[in-house]
């Protein structure tokens, strides 16, 4: 996984798998469908705002709610390259890394603000915030889930552990 | 040293002594998938190069979201599941001809057991925790390694131990229980955390209370809800053919627990959480003082669409009618709860009183089909999310609550108190 840097969209706490995309959208997993409906009833205008490689930044307990991979397969086809929230669900945050979608758990995230201009520094575990010239630490990735990240993720893990 | 009983199930997993924050990896007895799950758990296995499922019948599927096909997609998306199960002759595929809700449905075949390892694609599937198992939701990549492997990785869960004390109230169920200690923990207060229901009030428990209690650990961030065997799950999986010998386990009186929370269920009133979070909790008192209207009541969802549900809906609705300006839909979770209800009358009961009654289905609960909420409606409700859009329009309004004040409420046309009706 190379450097990020990207544009930041903000967004509260809670944000539930409902939010980042609706049940009625459930009816195909199609990537690029899913990537229509993304956040729409979180900010009906996102899908129009956001880019690839921006980066969205939300509260604490990020994806909570239901256990639909269609959540980081929707960001990720949206062109969102990570997520940085003080924690996320459970559920969620399995799936980010099974689908290869970044996040990073940070306190900070609250000072962190709309449209600033963040990097991530993977091998110095740092986020900088070049809109403010704030840097900061991220929570380090445990060292069983990097493990499967170097091993290409959790299916590929089959091969090489059998 | 000693064990909860979580800790204890996944040490005879691992065939180790095995304690909270271990990371193991350790076989699955039932891997569960769905309609709308399925198909990304499917396409991983294939493109993994399997051919054969490690344990095929400990893999299960339930078409139970927007089955009967809500529309074309839908229908074309089932049609992925069907093919997998019928191309690897999948014994456990519940298609409509045996339909229920997953988490109703596998309890009542006898295909999960005290002891057991489970995980579904699905977040509810902490609801097979009441069992006496450790039940957990994953994603659908996981599933498919499951699929793969027989197993997955998991890290050992802390336990926050739950005490309940006394006999709950008339028309206080396991739902309000539930949902108080949503209220008090928050939706994150138990994250990656068990949540170990204990206590007296155990013994006055439904299994249906027991599994609305574990469906709604997820709600407050947990990774699996449980309550140990005793004479009622004893009772309950007596007349069902077990896929396997259960495995009785306790946690020992001195097991380790980050966190213990009391509760005092014989004081404890109906339980509302207000939109827009399960934990945005009133008590009913202050639900009936706020005088809200609803467009629509619904009845059912693998919380609350029980057999006991329909029953203490019939109770409140015989010879009484639906308000004029509200809805009421009850989905039975199975097709065995459906039919059970009819025969005892339940089903006349809430026709005769203006209610609609559905196939099993997750639709509703989840803003799929069968119930959709409009711009700015209301809606009682017996399910387990009311956050924004999740029955509906975006503009609308869910409050949760259980089947008695839901039926209670059908009746008003506002939110009201089942023992007032």
């Amino acid at each position: 996984m190379e450097s990020l840097r990207g544009k930041v969209w903000r967004f509260g706490k809670d944000i539930d798998t409902d939010l980042i995309i609706a049940a009625r959208y459930l009816n195909t997993s199609d990537p690029e469908e899913l990537a229509k409906h993304v956040m729409e009833d979180a900010d009906p205008e996102f899908v129009k705002k956001v880019s690839a490689g921006d980066i969205i930044v939300a509260g604490d307990n990020f994806g909570c709610g239901s256990s639909r991979e269609h959540a980081p397969i929707a960001l990720k086809a949206a062109g969102v390259a990570a997520i940085i929230a003080p924690s996320f669900a459970r559920i969620f945050y399995r799936n980010a890394f099974n689908m290869g979608l970044p996040i990073f758990e940070l306190k900070q995230s609250d000072q962190i603000g709309e449209g600033d201009v963040v990097s991530i520094e993977l091998d110095r575990g740092v986020i900088n915030n070049e809109s403010s010239g704030k840097s900061y630490e991220f929570v380090p990735i445990p060292p069983f889930m990097l493990s499967l990240l170097q091993s290409g993720g959790l299916m590929n893990s089959i091969e090489r552990g059998a | 040293m000693a064990q909860t009983i979580t800790e204890k199930i996944f040490s005879q997993h691992a065939s180790r002594d095995v304690y909270a924050l271990e990371i193991v990896q350790i076989p699955i007895d039932m891997v569960i998938g769905n309609d709308i799950t399925t198909p990304i758990s499917i396409h991983a296995f294939e493109k993994s190069g399997a051919t054969k499922l490690a344990n095929p019948d400990g893999f299960s599927i339930v078409l139970d979201h927007f089955i009967p096909a809500k529309d074309i997609a839908s229908a074309n998306q089932a049609r992925i599941s069907r093919d997998f199960a019928k191309k690897y002759k999948l014994k456990n595929f519940f298609d409509e001809k045996d339909m229920g809700i997953e988490h109703a449905l596998l309890p009542e075949k006898g295909l999960v057991v005290p002891g057991d390892v489970i995980i579904g694609a699905d977040s509810h599937t902490c609801t097979h925790g009441a069992l006496g198992a450790f039940s957990t939701g994953m994603g659908s990549t996981d599933l498919a390694y499951a699929m793969v492997t027989g197993g997955n990785w998991f890290k050992v869960p802390e336990s926050i131990k739950v005490v309940l004390t006394g006999k709950p109230q008339e028309y206080v169920s396991g739902k309000d229980i539930i949902l108080e200690i949503i209220g008090r923990i928050g939706v994150d207060g138990a994250l990656y955390k068990t949540l170990e229901f204990t206590g007296d009030t155990i013994e006055h428990l439904s299994m249906d209370d027991r599994f609305s209690m574990c469906n709604m650990a997820i709600e407050a961030g947990a990774k699996s809800g449980i309550v140990a065997y005793d004479k009622i799950t004893e009772q309950f999986l007596s007349d069902k053919p077990l896929a396997r010998e259960p495995r009785i386990l306790y946690s020992d009186s001195d097991a380790n627990y980050v966190q213990v929370l009391h509760i005092n269920v014989a004081e404890l009133e109906s339980v509302i959480a207000y939109p827009f979070l399960p934990s945005n909790t009133h008590t009913l008192t202050e639900a009936v003082n706020d005088s809200i209207k609803i467009d629509q009541a619904f009845i059912g969802s693998c919380t609350n669409g029980r057999l006991s549900d329909l029953k203490v809906a019939a109770q409140i609705l015989e010879g009484k009618r639906v308000h004029e300006d509200v809805r009421l839909i009850v989905t039975p979770g199975t097709q065995r709860i459906l039919r059970e209800a009819t025969k005892l009358g339940y089903i006349d009961i809430i026709v005769d009183a203006g209610g609609v009654v559905s196939n099993p289905t997750c639709g509703a609960c989840l803003g799929g089909y069968m119930g959709i909420l409009g711009d700015n409606e209301v809606a009682v409700s017996t399910t387990n999310r009311n956050f924004v859009g999740r029955m509906g329009s975006r503009s609308s309004k869910v409050y949760l609550a259980n089947s008695a004040v839901a039926a209670a409420s059908a009746i008003a046309g506002v939110i009201a108190d089942p023992t007032q009706s």
